[in-house]
């Protein structure tokens, strides 16, 4: 699975391979068992262990895993019928942002999700996750759609942030941000948020506007990227170490920060590998929360999103 | 997304250049010579080119309002919420800013008068850590909007802001959620929303609330963006068009709706209120 291995996962990840041979000779000759046992044993403790102590651009650098399970890795595990829906019928399709119709458990739900590529052909093609303004303007358009024919709406946040470009300021990057935070504050439906990658600024925050908002446990949410913030502050970007840590930007700063409302936890040694494992835990808390919020009316629901972001913020009065 | 406040792109070095104790000033626009009085009482608005230089915040509010503001909730101030620094503390840069500017935090708000109407007043105070977006920020946009469906009145917001405020990081950016969401009740009370953009207003601000005025008016020339010119600059490896950015590149794009001098504005916005609430919708 995890074909690009980090230095500081190197260990964890040799381990998980061993298990995995393991595994599959265990299926057939049972006296592999006990190792197996064992094995998992000690590379579920290794992983903790190390992961116990990464830092928090360590956390950043996985939340960017180039093997990382991306939005429509966890749409084809979590949902049946996907019926994608492109386009924001004003200017054009943007790959950067995947939409469209599923079931759920049994119920229609939209989905809107930040969409980045594997390998150098599709990461061209989705922008390296990164949307214009069309893609934001496809994400209103679901927004709308959803309040129209009262389905809920689950986002899967991953992008670096929104695309600096030219054309992308041309046709208003800004509005298209704004709108969208707007649809979303006013959508009379259940809203959920996942932060599955990166979440990178404005651009990750036009599909976080939500009822409920959750993090992978190497999930990351920033105001600015590190490398960014250590640009500014320090002029050197080498300084992104500091500056990560300084931000705040980890599942469980976002916890304590009030953020989001709940870490899911990913499978040993991140959600890079073991795809499947990571979308059945994101299940579990997708679908508890989603059902926690059914007792809520329309207006309820737009009562509760606005209160749950009334709050946030400290200041002295 | 917040911009540090030295790398921003400067129309306004005049008072670097000051001639003779301050009492002259060499105009950015033309480069002619004009008393500080003459700049003054035109609310440095160059009366020979008509370049506009920075307006501090008590300036705007003599330019727009009939009378002194009455203030809402100006006892705000920030929190430290990441205990951040960079090798200066957020408090003592916070500290520093309210000692220069003489203002609590980045915005001001209140009720005021316009021609006799009465409006929701909101002016961002650039020179406070770039006019950038923290909490305090956002809760007092925020209050502008709530209190402005309470007593009825159109908003009037006028925006300079280099974006979020990185040193409160996350909750920064969660400024945008929560402001827009009042914005988005204070639009279903059918009440006018004027978003006048200044120079300059970018990143988190331009990307919250900043656009979705029910009429968008910017002043001349003002850089007007969601990306700083160097981090596009950086992706896209070109140099940028002359005028990127700003108010004209804006209003040829189709994402205001005037360019309006800083002398008329007041006027402008009184003559589009008066349309706005002459035949008030029922609610
Ligand atoms: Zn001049």
């Amino acid at each position: 699975m995890a074909a690009f291995v980090l230095p500081f996962e190197r260990p964890v990840v040799d381990l998980v391979e061993k298990v995995r041979e393991l595994r599959a000779l265990a299926a057939s000759d049972q006296r592999f068992e006990p190792e197996l046992a064992r094995l998992e044993e000690k590379t579920s403790r290794l992983a903790r262990e190390i992961f116990a102590d990464l830092t928090p651009m360590q956390k950043v650098q996985l939340s960017r895993h180039a093997s990382r399970p991306y939005t429509l890795d966890y749409v084809k595990r979590l949902f049946t019928d996907f019926d994608e829906l492109k386009g924001d019928r004003r200017f054009a399709e943007d790959a950067a942002i995947v939409a469209g119709l599923a079931t759920y458990h049994g119920r229609s739900v939209v989905l809107v999700g930040h969409q980045k590529g594997r390998g150098t052909k599709e990461n061209m093609k989705r922008n390296f996750g990164m949307p214009n303004p069309e893609g934001y303007r496809k994400a209103i358009r679901m927004y709308e759609l959803a309040d129209k024919f009262n389905l809920p709406i689950l986002t899967f946040i991953d992008t670096p942030g929104a695309y600096p470009g030219i054309g992308a300021e041309e046709r208003g990057q800004s509005e298209a941000i704004g709108a969208s935070l707007a649809a979303m504050a006013r959508a009379r439906v259940p809203i959920i948020a996942t932060i599955i990658g990166e979440g990178g600024s404005g651009g990750a925050l036009a599909l976080g506007v939500a009822n409920r908002v959750l993090v992978l446990e190497f999930g990351c949410y920033s105001v600015i990227t590190p490398e960014g913030c250590a640009a500014i502050l320090w002029k050197d970007g080498s300084r992104a170490d500091e500056a990560a840590a300084r931000l705040k930007i980890t599942a469980p700063d976002l916890l304590q920060l009030g953020v989001v409302d709940l870490v899911v936890d990913e499978p040993t040694g991140g959600a890079h590998q073991d795809h499947d494992d990571a979308a059945v835990r994101l299940d579990r808390a997708l679908w508890s929360q989603l059902t926690a919020l059914d007792g809520l009316s329309p207006d309820e629901l737009v009562d509760d999103r606005y209160k749950r972001f009334r709050a946030l913020g400290t200041f002295v009065a | 997304m917040a911009w540090p406040e030295k790398n921003l792109p400067s129309t306004d070095a005049s008072e670097k250049r000051s001639l003779g104790a301050g009492v002259f000033r060499r105009c950015d626009g033309c480069g002619q010579t004009l008393t500080a009085g003459e700049l003054a009482a035109t609310f440095e608005v160059c009366s020979l080119c008509g370049h506009h230089h920075k307006l501090e915040a008590d300036g705007w509010q003599r330019l727009f309002l009939d009378e002194a503001l009455e203030p809402w909730d100006a006892h705000l101030v920030p929190g430290d919420p990441l205990r951040f620094s960079d090798g200066r503390s957020y408090k003592e840069r916070v500290t520093a800013s309210q000692k220069k500017t003489k203002s609590p935090e980045a915005i001001d708000i209140g009720r005021g008068r316009m021609d006799g109407r009465a409006v929701a007043y909101g002016a961002f105070v650039f020179a406070f850590m770039g006019g950038s977006m923290g909490s305090v920020v956002g809760e007092k946009v925020t209050r502008l909007f709530e209190r402005a469906v309470e007593e009825e009145l159109p908003v009037v917001l006028l925006q300079a802001s280099g974006g979020a405020r990185m040193q409160e990081g996350i909750l920064s950016l969660m400024q945008m959620a929560k402001s827009v969401s009042a914005l988005e009740r204070f639009r279903k009370a059918r009440l006018p929303f004027i978003s006048v953009l200044l120079h300059p207003t970018t990143g988190g601000v331009a990307a919250s609330f900043a656009f979705l005025g029910d009429v968008n008016i910017a002043e001349p020339k003002a850089l007007i963006g969601f990306a700083g010119a160097r981090v596009i600059e950086n992706t896209i490896r070109q140099t940028l068009p002359p005028g990127f950015q700003r108010a004209e590149f804006l209003l040829d794009h189709g994402m205001v709706d005037a360019i309006v001098s800083r002398l008329e504005m007041k006027a402008k916005i009184v003559s589009i209120l008066n349309h706005l609430t002459s035949n008030r919708p029922r609610r």
